[in-house]
């Protein structure tokens, strides 16, 4: 009996390279003559290739290239060119969006020119990938949830570098390139509006968050746990379920009195997955633009309950010296 | 297959490089840390601190022993001396009690010539000498007038000096680190600078707060959008003034805010308030009392664009949260906390 329970895949089959299905007429034909790989059916199909790149794969991998390579130069022209230093000081390197002066204005390119143009290949380079994933799953017949799960991640995206920055009226309310700066930025936003945590979208989409997680840890144990028993042909098991998708549902039954099926676990985490980045971009793009503070937007709802004060009372000393700043 | 392990091998040497150069080259705070609540229970108001870098701390912060006090008696220095402007009214034997004690503070292996011609102890030709001046003023300007941020503790020439001529922490304008022309802006930020903490937040957050009075605050004080244009980029300069806050005093937000809503001063610890008189003197002393030094100072005084080293919160506290742990040096010198012009 193959034997499961391990870190990796102990399985790997070797056989005539799978081909695929046969293309319609006018698509590309598949490229690279396909290999298999030892390593990498230690953690997924060992066999790589034959992939289908097709024109929105060719012109995405070009517009992706063109944004990293445009953010890359930045980064190292900002260290003057300096291998050493672009190498040492990455994670505080970034290409920033334009001063907000300029507001939705072309800048010149060293004042966030660079960035708008990285930005414009960059999303070009994302919608064209988005293209390709629903396209190349239409043409295997099969359904485009995974289109529609990264059409959300997009929406987060776009929210935070184009959607929002649109409606404040300034490119500078979008995030940098870069990643300390990135995070920087996110604290920054927090502060400026009143403390994120008090921004209901954004504590739902730390619920999906926290629950995709969650939920991917309970289904990858379960179906690790009956793979004795053949659980992981979850597919058959939809409509044929044998005893590994017996027990599954019986544990958590016995264990939390409710359990998901072998086709709603799949629901679940398509959903969670999903509504982490859908309600995230809500949150987002009402942030300044319908609520400026959210803290005191929650004081006002009764959602940000009262403490009790152990600290002397602090006054604003500005206002006691009458409006000094 | 060949190339798949070859990427594993690869993939697995940079991890553990990067992993390796975090912890052994990261700016870590070594175990234990200790965290103590002082707001109510359960929102994290708590004061972090590590008990090895408070004793380092308290080594590097023993206040000198004070001079015998002086004989306050007889003719006033000013009658004995010539040019005494600041300090004339003393006896001749606190003058020189003072006199002394500056000179243990401020430059004391220069000794008294680091400030004096020695032909004649009055000239005004040292340019040292003109600055100690102002900076007597300054410190009985503070002592005086600012007891909203020195209380009753106050400030001595030794609380920023520490026995040298110039500040440990002092701050000029950042001309930033070298980059191109034309490409790679960093606009003010993004690299490792200590000013900031190393964040990548904007490293020169000092002229624009601390000798500017640009406008710090940045949350709106209503819930709904009614007409803060205020940005994302300008809050990351307050932001890194905060980061400088945090560093030079050795506590975390929570010292002075409130975790739930760090702009609502109601919820504010009391620190908050000493803290905002803290960067209006800090102001003060660099628009009032160095700034206009400038043409005192050789060149070599000068920062890297030509401005005077100036004052932050870091030049008093030194990574303490009470300069010197509070101990109160002005109790032994109360010439020091008249009122100046």
């Amino acid at each position: 009996m193959v034997e499961y329970q391990n870190i990796f895949s102990r399985v790997q089959v070797r056989t005539a390279p799978d081909m695929g299905i046969p293309l319609d007429s006018g698509s590309w034909e598949r490229q690279g003559e396909p290999f298999f790989s030892y390593w990498v059916g230690k953690i997924g199909n060992a066999q790589i290739g034959p992939i289908y790149l097709g024109w929105t794969g060719i012109a995405s991998l070009v517009c992706g290239i063109i944004a990293i390579e445009i953010i890359g130069l930045n980064m190292w022209a900002s260290v003057n060119w300096d291998l050493s230093e672009f190498i040492r000081q990455l994670p505080w390197l970034a290409l920033e969006p334009p001063p907000p002066s300029y507001g939705l204005s072309l800048p010149p390119l060293n004042e966030g020119g660079w960035w708008l143009m990285a930005g414009f290949f960059l999303t070009t380079a994302i919608l064209l990938w988005w293209i390709r994933m629903y396209r190349r799953a239409r043409a295997l017949g099969m359904g485009t949830h995974v289109a529609w799960a990264f059409a959300s991640a997009i929406w987060l995206y776009l929210v935070l570098g184009f959607i929002r920055p649109l409606f404040m009226g300034s490119w500078g309310e979008a995030v940098p390139f870069g990643i300390f700066p990135h995070l920087d930025w996110t604290a920054a936003l927090s502060i400026r509006y009143g403390n994120l945590f008090y921004n209901p979208f954004h504590a739902l989409s730390i619920v999906f968050f926290y629950g995709s997680v969650l939920l991917f840890a309970m289904h990858g144990a379960t179906i690790l746990a009956v793979s004795r028993f053949g659980g992981e042909r979850e597919i058959e098991q939809v409509v044929d379920r044998g005893t590994a998708s017996e027990r599954a549902a019986l544990f958590w039954r016995w264990t939390m009195g409710f359990n998901a099926t072998m086709e709603s676990i799949h629901r679940w985490a398509w959903w969670f997955a999903v509504l982490c980045t859908l309600t995230g971009g809500i949150g987002i793009l009402l942030t300044g633009t319908v609520v400026d503070n959210w803290y005191l937007w929650s004081v006002k709802h009764g959602v940000a309950p009262p403490y009790p004060q152990v600290f002397p009372p602090v006054a604003d000393p500005a206002a006691l010296q009458g409006g000094l700043q | 297959m060949k190339i798949g392990f070859a990427i594993t091998v690869v993939l697995v040497v940079v991890l553990v490089v990067f992993n390796v150069a975090g912890v052994f080259l990261g700016d870590w705070d070594r175990t234990p840390v200790v965290a103590s609540q002082q707001g109510y229970r359960g929102l994290g108001m708590e004061v972090v601190s590590n008990p090895r870098t408070n004793a380092a701390l308290r080594r590097l912060n023993v206040v000198p022993e004070p001079y015998p006090p002086a004989d306050p008696g007889g003719p006033r220095a000013s009658q004995i001396y010539e040019n005494v402007q600041v300090l004339g009214d003393l006896s001749e034997e606190e003058f020189t009690r003072l006199m002394s004690a500056i000179t243990d503070w401020v430059s004391p292996e220069e000794g008294c010539l680091y400030c004096h011609n020695d032909e004649n102890l009055a000239d005004d030709d040292v340019y040292t000498k003109v600055v100690a001046r102002r900076m007597l003023q300054m410190t009985q300007h503070l002592n005086s007038q600012w007891q909203d941020h020195v209380g009753t503790t106050g400030v001595t020439c030794y609380t920023c000096h520490r026995g040298r001529p110039v500040p440990a922490e002092v701050w000029f304008k950042d001309p930033g680190p070298r980059q191109a022309v034309g490409i790679g802006n960093r606009a003010e930020q993004n690299a490792p600078a200590d000013s900031v903490a190393l964040s990548s937040l904007p490293y020169d957050p000092f002229s624009p707060f601390l000798s500017d009075a640009r406008e710090i605050r940045v949350a709106s004080t209503v819930a709904l959008p009614s007409g803060n244009r205020r940005s994302i980029k300008q809050t990351e300069w307050t932001y890194g003034l905060m980061m400088h806050f945090s560093q030079s005093l050795g506590v975390n937000c929570t010292y002075c805010h409130n975790t739930r809503s760090f702009f609502s001063w109601d919820a504010s610890p009391p620190q908050r308030s000493v803290a905002w008189h803290g960067i209006r003197m800090a102001r003060d002393v660099n628009v009032n009392y160095i700034e206009p030094l400038k043409p005192s100072f050789p060149e070599h005084r000068l920062g890297p664009l030509g401005d005077v080293l100036k004052v932050n919160c870091a030049t008093c506290h030194q990574g303490v949260n009470k300069p010197l742990y509070g101990a109160n040096m002005l109790q032994d010198y109360p010439s020091l906390a008249r009122s100046g012009p």
